[in-house]
Formats: structure tokens, C-alpha cells, sequence
């Protein structure tokens, strides 16, 4: 391996592919220089990571329009505070990082366009990242976890992902609805606020619950599905309200759902042999699914990693940890390749920093 | 257990898998345990439930003429299921150790025979992978694992059922798209009939791409 002189990349992020806006900027140091055919694990030193959230009122979901409104009104102070936190200027960054997809068509169109502004006006290279691909990056590097088999479980996903040949591999997911996005729903029937989230408040009205309710499982090889439990429970709710406390729902949801869960990512875990597993993406900081996850580990000799709401819910140091790992490579995305899109899966991405 | 169940084949994920011998016959003693993550009410219900419906599923094979494991017995108290021990290496095994792409293409389409007469029998796998086909010594396909499996005649079941051995496919066979398109095409053409699963297919992957519209 050919050495050089230290070499630092320092990364903005740009995240808003949901109802969070994010923006982080992450340092880099090789002090080696950059290898050239080994895995890149550079010194990684948090400069700042800021996040703006936009909360509907209870009973409701999020429209895109009126998240795409948030992000515009928010993105310049949250940009100025980040530099002021970071204690740097624009001058010192070496690339602007956004996400470019899965997401929002509107809120990640808004980010995008900003992005891409800031990049023209101060003349830094722009890249592109994938969200899932962002979340994975961060989870590995805040909790050290080597190659781990990752559950990735937020609003809009549901993927049990492992590492293979420059690609994170997804070995199984659901067929219908995302866990969170199921969660979500739930949480409006109940009429659940959506501050600081809804899985938030299902989690504690989770803790208060003790009966549980008999709700139908759907495991498909290393596949889920959702929809038809959110129907269920629905129903359960909607007709005989006083034969089901809330506590109690939300309880069984999530037993059943987080079982299926530990249950998919320990059939991946035994099929590619790891002992590992990572938890990123929203509904990875609850803290019961952790605890779960933990008991099937620890059954199989291995460990669970795990990410605090810092890092676990979408934020902007994640698109810039990602976003700087393949600079590093020397990938940059041109203005006239800087679109968006609403599908971008995790295994399109090629993973040049890793071997 | 009998003192005779003493080589451990392997450990999967919800099971320990013995060798062991049923009347002079080589045997595997299936045992599911109970897992401490899940809920007492729910570990019960899923224990029993697939241990039973996988020696049923099992017997429903055999008296359709699907080649799999005779069932010898089951024990309700240990949750352990006596089978037949089938030697030979699984799917995945074989096309990592196979270059011939003749002999490839046979066996594909010996695979998508099968699953159509397994699903013409109203019989759904639920965890079709590479690792759950073996081929025997006679060469013969050999379906095992049936702890997932469902009886129904739905045509949305039995299209997920191809869809997660295609997801099983692309993930731990990459560049493969040939040999899950030969699989399809002998499933397809047993029967006329066949086509509406295709179809059905068709639509469970587009919602597949569909679920990546949000972050």
C-alpha cells in the first residue's frame, strides 16, 4: 500500500427526503493519505449536525407540499448554524453532499435545488447520496459494527441489508407498507400527537400496556408484511374501543411487529453466517425493538449495534458521512446529473469504499 | 430425546437440526426452541403452529407425489419433528460449485416443475430460498423446510411464494437473472393456467418499487 501525505475531507450534508431537515458537516482524516485498494476508514470528527422538524397537527400525516414549504423556510438558518457550530466557513468544505434519493419528490426537490445553488456560488463539487445507503454509512461509523446485517426501519422502509461485492445487498424487506409508515397510522386512529413523533407516543403508551392481543403474523421467507395488521388493529380500535385499551394496542403492535423483525434478521443472520446486526433508520431508537434484537443476539452468541435519535432519525451528517467516503473516491455528481428520485434502492449504489 | 441424537447437523434460526436414525432409517430431528425475544402467548402460537403445519405440509406433498422428507414422527412435547434425512447438497451450494450451464438450465426447469405441482396442490412453501432446495443422489429435487408453509389456492399466495425465491436469488446469486427466468418459464408452461400467477407476479414486484417512495 503506497502512503502519502495526510489527506482531510471535510463534508456538508444536505438531508430532507421526509419531514426532518438536516443539515451536518463531518471531517475526514487519513493521516496516511487515501489507500487506494483498501476499505476506506478515515478518523471521522462530527463538526455539526442540526435538524429541523415538521410536525403536522395530531390525527394527521405530512403533505409534501406543506414539507417542501418547511425545509425552504428553515434550510439558510439551519445552514448558518451549523457553520457557526462547526466553527468553519464554506471556504473550508471540500464537497456538498445531498440525498439524492429514495424520498419526498417535493421536499428532496427543494433540498436538491439548494444544493446545487450553494455548490455554483461557492464553487464545491456537488454528491449525490442514497438515504439508505446514509443511514448504513453513519451506523457503522458511530457504533464500530465491522459487517454486520443491518435492519434498516423508518417511515418509508423496511430492509434487512447485508455487504457483498461493493453492494449492500437487500436480503429482504416488506411487501406492502414500511414499519414506521404502519406505526404512523396507528398512531393517527389512536389520535396520538405527532410531537416529537408518532412512534414516539406509541413506544410510551407501549410501556403502560400489559395484555396481549392476539394480531395476525406475516413472515414471508425473509420478507413482512404490514398491511394487513394495520387493518386488524384498525378495526379492533375503530369497533369495540372499550374492549381495547390503547396501551394494550399499541403494546401488541409492536410485540408482534418487532418480533417479525428479530425474527427476519436473525433468518438473514443464519443464512450469510454473521453474528452482527445494526439497527438504523427511525423506528431503530425504540427502545423495546432494541432490546428485542438484543435477547436474539445474545441467544446467538453476537451483539446488537444500535444508534442513538442523533443519528437513528434521519439528520444531515449521514448524507455527508456517505457523501465524503465516495468523494474520497473521487465521485462527484455533475449539475446536470443533480435530479432527484423517489426510488432509489439501497443495492443500486456501488459501494467504491469498500473492498 | 434419545441418547442417540447426539451429532448436531446445524443451527438455524428457529431450529436445531440433529442427525439421528428412525428404524434403521437415517433420520434429522427437527427441534424448534423457544425464543426469549418474543412474547410467551406468541412464541407458543408460532412454536406449535409450525411444527405442525410443516409435518402436515409435508404429508400433503408426499400424497401429491412432490418429492420431500417422509415424516416419521412428531413429538408435541419437545416440539421436535423426526424426518427423513435426504443427503445430498442444497441449491445454493450446487450452483456455486456448478460451470455447466446445460446441466444448469435442466435443473431450473426441473425446479419450476415442481414448484407448480407443489402450488397445483394448493401447497405454499412461505421460505422458498437456494438453501431450502436439495438435490439428492439421484439427482432428484428435494424440497425441505416447510416450517412457513401455509395450505391456500390464492393466486396472490403463490405469486409472493415465487417472489421471495426470486428475492433469495438476486441476493445471494448475484448476476443470476438467468436462472430464476428458467424457473419461471417451466412453472409457466405446466399449465395455461399458470399464467395468472405470472401475472400476479408482475404486480407484486411493481409494489415492491413502489415501497421506496419515501425516506
Amino acid at each position: 500500500m503506497t502512503c502519502s501525505s495526510p489527506r482531510t475531507i471535510i463534508a456538508l450534508g444536505l438531508e430532507g427526503s421526509a419531514n426532518k431537515l438536516g443539515v451536518g458537516i463531518v471531517k475526514h482524516i487519513y493521516p496516511g493519505g487515501i489507500p487506494a485498494d483498501a476499505e476506506l476508514v478515515p478518523e471521522v470528527v462530527e463538526l455539526a449536525n442540526v435538524r429541523d422538524t415538521y410536525n403536522p397537527p395530531a390525527g394527521e400525516g405530512f403533505l409534501p407540499r406543506d414539507v417542501a414549504a418547511h425545509h425552504r423556510s428553515v434550510i439558510v438558518p439551519l445552514l448558518h448554524q451549523a457553520f457557526a457550530e462547526a466553527k468553519i466557513t464554506h471556504e473550508d468544505l471540500d464537497c456538498i453532499c445531498y440525498t439524492k434519493g429514495p424520498g419526498m419528490g417535493a421536499p428532496l426537490q427543494s433540498v436538491a435545488l439548494v444544493a446545487r445553488t450553494i455548490s455554483q456560488l461557492w464553487d464545491i463539487p456537488l454528491v449525490g447520496v442514497n438515504h439508505c445507503v446514509g443511514h448504513i454509512e453513519m451506523g457503522r461509523a458511530i457504533t464500530g459494527a465491522q459487517n454486520p446485517v443491518v435492519l434498516y426501519v423508518s417511515g418509508g422502509n423496511t430492509q434487512v441489508i447485508a455487504y457483498s461485492q461493493q453492494t449492500y445487498r437487500i436480503f429482504g424487506e416488506t411487501l406492502d407498507i414500511a414499519i414506521g409508515n404502519c406505526l404512523d397510522r396507528f398512531a393517527r386512529v389512536l389520535k396520538l400527537p405527532n410531537d416529537p413523533s408518532p412512534g414516539y407516543n406509541i413506544e410510551q403508551y407501549a410501556k403502560r400496556g400489559s395484555k396481549f392481543i392476539e394480531l395476525p403474523y406475516t413472515v414471508k421467507g425473509m420478507d413482512v408484511s404490514f398491511s394487513g395488521i394495520l387493518s386488524f388493529i384498525e378495526k379492533l380500535a375503530k369497533t369495540e374501543p372499550e374492549k381495547y385499551a390503547p396501551e394494550d394496542l399499541c403494546y401488541s403492535l409492536q410485540e408482534n411487529m418487532f418480533a417479525m423483525l428479530v425474527e427476519i434478521t436473525e433468518r438473514a443472520m443464519a443464512h450469510i453466517g454473521s453474528n452482527e446486526v445494526l439497527v438504523v433508520g427511525g423506528v431503530g431508537c425504540n427502545v423495546r425493538l432494541q432490546e428485542m434484537m438484543g435477547q436474539m443476539a445474545e441467544e446467538r452468541g453476537g451483539k446488537v449495534f444500535a444508534t442513538d435519535m442523533r443519528y437513528c432519525i434521519d439528520n444531515g451528517i449521514m448524507i455527508a458521512q456517505a457523501g465524503a467516503l465516495a468523494f474520497a473516491r473521487g465521485f462527484t455528481t455533475s449539475i446536470d446529473d443533480s435530479w432527484i428520485t423517489q426510488r432509489f434502492r439501497t443495492d443500486q449504489v456501488h459501494v467504491e469504499w469498500r473492498t | 430425546m434419545d441418547s442417540s441424537e447426539i451429532e448436531i447437523l446445524r443451527q438455524g434460526a428457529e431450529a436445531r437440526v440433529y442427525k439421528t436414525e428412525v428404524s434403521g432409517k437415517p433420520a434429522i430431528a427437527k427441534q424448534r426452541f423457544s425464543k426469549k425475544y418474543r412474547h410467551p402467548d406468541l412464541d407458543r402460537k408460532l412454536t406449535r403452529g409450525r411444527l405442525n403445519q410443516e409435518a402436515r405440509s409435508l404429508k400433503r406433498c408426499l400424497e401429491s407425489g412432490i418429492r420431500v422428507p417422509q415424516v416419521f414422527r412428531t413429538n408435541k412435547d419437545t416440539a421436535t419433528l423426526y424426518i427423513e434425512f435426504i443427503e445430498g447438497p442444497t441449491l445454493k451450494e450446487w450452483i456455486f460449485d456448478n460451470a455447466d450451464e446445460d446441466k444448469e438450465k435442466e435443473l431450473m426447469t426441473a425446479v419450476g416443475k415442481i414448484l407448480y405441482q407443489m402450488h397445483a396442490n394448493s401447497i405454499i412453501h412461505g421460505d422458498l430460498t437456494t438453501s431450502n432446495i436439495i438435490i439428492d443422489k439421484q439427482g432428484e429435487i428435494v424440497l425441505i423446510d416447510f416450517g412457513l408453509s401455509q395450505i391456500s389456492a390464492m393466486v396472490e399466495d403463490k405469486a409472493v411464494d415465487l417472489y421471495v425465491l426470486e428475492r433469495a436469488f438476486i441476493s445471494t446469486h448475484p448476476e443470476s437473472e438467468r436462472l430464476f427466468a428458467a424457473v419461471l418459464q417451466a412453472y409457466e408452461s405446466q399449465d395455461p393456467a399458470a399464467a395468472a400467477t405470472m401475472k400476479r407476479l408482475e404486480d407484486v414486484r411493481q409494489r415492491g418499487r413502489k415501497r421506496d417512495m419515501t425516506g
